[in-house]
């Protein structure tokens, strides 16, 4: 059995986002980052590799910096990689379940692990949409997963609290952040990871024809600044903070 | 144009953004059929204002949440733009029926225009998105970012049987500890952040918002330091996007991240010792103080409104 982890580079979450032309300026973001929930995904993909499911692959769409991430990757224990180079700002969500589904089955995987929502789509598009073309059960919200049989047992969080849930391969898991350390690397880790071969495919190598993307953006804006807001010293300014949210603000 | 609204429910109900998400569809015009899975909330859903067909979609598939199940189920009864709430399950079923469609998706719009023109925030409200479709696609919708339709209306209402085979069992349900209400649905929040010492502390966040009927949320930091306050309670990059009417923040520095979760509140309250501390930079109303002196005082106030 093979199990796959989708990984995203972002950037990082304390990285300024300029806006250029009507694009985010990727070019002056100053470090990227391994998508936050991706890194929980990862924990878990690398539990489940080592309480024996299988090999694991680390899975990667995006431009050629992205490579970095995967030795990160590799560092900590992923077995192989694999770098499918491509330009991925512009596509709509179609577009990258296609080109990820086929990195999928190219690796052979049955087990899918990713994270929820990417940090800077923030769709949380990715995990069902593959999940629907791989033809693999859905499980959203995951903070825990182990093997349970045949099968895979999961704590995923339910609008009414958490449920315990259990599905058989192919599933993939969405994950949302967990209450498990993410492990660092060492350096007998990062020599490892070194020495290991980053498979690199183009989406035509897989086969996958993106087509068109159906949406068009037109623009990205930094957000509206907002008016620099009043401050009062002291706790004896609450009264007069309390009849202004009521007058001002109108919200209490 | 046909638009497709999937019924968002809250156990047994139909949850309270089913009726924005028709006061969206509403804006762009055209004829509205709403999708109820499992049936839930079908006699209300027949009275939103602008509906003209509720399906009621009945079957052992929905007795719980699987979205491969659920969207085979629905997909067939989507014709046109399908609209969902961008709640996690909500983004769950867009994403898998707009696989099944062959369509795009796209996720948690704040706005539509004209000619469906959607505005999103991305790289965590750090910047904002705006675009277009050049064909039929799925969109969810924001909480609270849109009108809700009125509730004089009449639709027809068709029921269905439907069957689709479930892969994801539950096997226990663990409901939440405590019943105050969750930040994701509060039009008001306070939150509490590692100023405020030691997690017995949040009892006097709690009685503020039982005051206003608010919801208590969390800083990232509280919620790692402290196993009392669980991670259903954090606002932030890793935690809750929320944007409420009035978010009060408590011994909250004001992270980046815990910022890209909650800067889209309406009115933002900060209440910090630090006359420095960044969060003073997104509040509409800063108060300079120990939460110590100011919560008495704060609880005292809006028990008299
Ligand atoms: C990948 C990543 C994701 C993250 N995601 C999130 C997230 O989702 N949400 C989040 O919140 N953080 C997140 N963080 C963490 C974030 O960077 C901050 O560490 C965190 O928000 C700090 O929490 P805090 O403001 O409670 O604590 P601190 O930064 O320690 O601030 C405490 C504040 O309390 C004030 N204070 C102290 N005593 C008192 C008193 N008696 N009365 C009043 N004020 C007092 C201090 O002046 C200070 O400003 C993330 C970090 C990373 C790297
Ligand atoms: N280009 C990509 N390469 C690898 N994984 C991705 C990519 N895009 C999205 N994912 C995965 O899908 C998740 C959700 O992404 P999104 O739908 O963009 O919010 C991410 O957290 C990743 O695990």
């Amino acid at each position: 059995m093979t199990i796959a982890v989708l990984l995203k580079q972002v950037p990082d979450t304390t990285a300024k986002i300029a806006v250029s032309e009507g694009r985010v300026d990727q070019g002056s973001v100053s470090k990227w980052s391994t998508s936050p929930y991706d890194e929980y995904a990862l924990e878990y993909a690398l539990q489940l590799k080592e309480s024996g499911a299988g090999d694991l692959v680390a899975i990667t769409c995006g431009p050629s910096r992205s490579s970095k991430m995967l030795t990160d990757a590799a560092a900590v224990g992923v077995d192989s990689m694999l770098h499918v180079e491509a330009d991925t700002s512009e596509m709509d969500s179609k577009q990258i379940q296609s080109i990820l589904a086929a990195a999928i089955k190219h690796c052979g995987a049955d087990v899918v692990l990713c994270g929820k929502q990417a940090a800077d789509t923030n769709s949380g598009s990715t995990g069902p949409g593959v999940a629907s073309l791989i033809g693999a059960a859905c499980v959203g919200m995951v903070s825990e997963v182990s093997m349970d049989g045949d099968g895979f047992s999961a704590l995923r969080g339910s609008p009414s609290g958490n449920e315990r849930v259990v599905v058989s391969k192919p599933c993939l898991f969405a994950f949302d952040k967990a209450a498990t350390e993410l492990r660092r690397p060492n350096v007998k880790g990062i020599m490892m990871a070194k020495k290991k071969v980053i498979e690199k495919v183009s989406p035509g190598d897989l086969g996958v024809d993106i087509g068109e993307s159906g949406i068009k953006i037109h623009a990205h804006d930094s957000p509206p600044e907002k008016p620099p807001g009043q401050k009062f010293e002291g706790a004896e300014s609450v009264p007069t903070v309390v009849a202004k949210l009521r007058e001002e603000a109108n919200v209490i | 144009m046909n638009i497709t609204i999937i019924a968002e429910t809250s156990g047994n109900q139909l949850h309270s953004v089913t009726s924005q998400l028709a006061g969206a569809a509403g804006s762009l015009g055209g004829t509205i059929t709403l999708l109820c899975p499992g049936g839930v909330g079908e006699s209300e859903a027949s009275k939103i204002s602008g509906v003209s067909k509720v399906v009621s979609l009945k079957g052992d598939c929905f007795s719980s949440f699987d979205s491969g199940a659920w969207s085979a189920a629905m997909t067939p009864h989507c014709e046109g733009v399908v609209i969902a709430s961008s709640s996690p399950t909500g983004r769950e079923l867009a994403s898998q029926i707009a696989s099944k469609l062959g369509v795009p998706v796209v996720q948690d719009l704040t706005e539509i225009g004209q000619d469906l023109k959607m505005t999103r925030s991305i790289y965590s409200g750090k910047a904002i998105e705006t675009s277009t479709a050049s064909g039929s696609c799925v969109i969810t919708l924001r909480q609270n970012s849109f009108e809700s339709a009125g509730s004089d209306g009449n639709a027809e209402l068709i029921t269905v049987d439907s069957t689709s085979e479930v892969s994801v069992a539950v096997k226990e349900a663990m409901a939440k500890a405590g019943e105050r209400l969750d930040v994701s649905e509060a039009d008001i929040i306070i939150s509490g952040g590692r100023g405020m010492g030691d997690p017995a502390n949040f009892s006097h966040l709690n009685e503020v918002a039982d005051v206003i009927g608010a919801a208590v949320g969390a800083s990232r930091a509280a919620v790692d330091s402290w196993d009392e306050i669980p991670h259903s309670m954090q606002v932030g990059q890793t935690g809750k996007t929320v944007n409420p009417s009035l978010y009060i923040a408590v011994g909250i520095s004001g992270a980046i991240q815990h910022l890209a979760g909650m800067r889209s509140s309406k009115y933002i309250v900060a209440i910090n010792k630090d006359p420095d501390a960044p969060i003073f930079g997104v509040a509409d109303y800063g108060i300079v103080a120990t939460w110590e002196e100011a919560l008495p005082s704060l609880k005292e106030e809006l028990a008299k409104l």
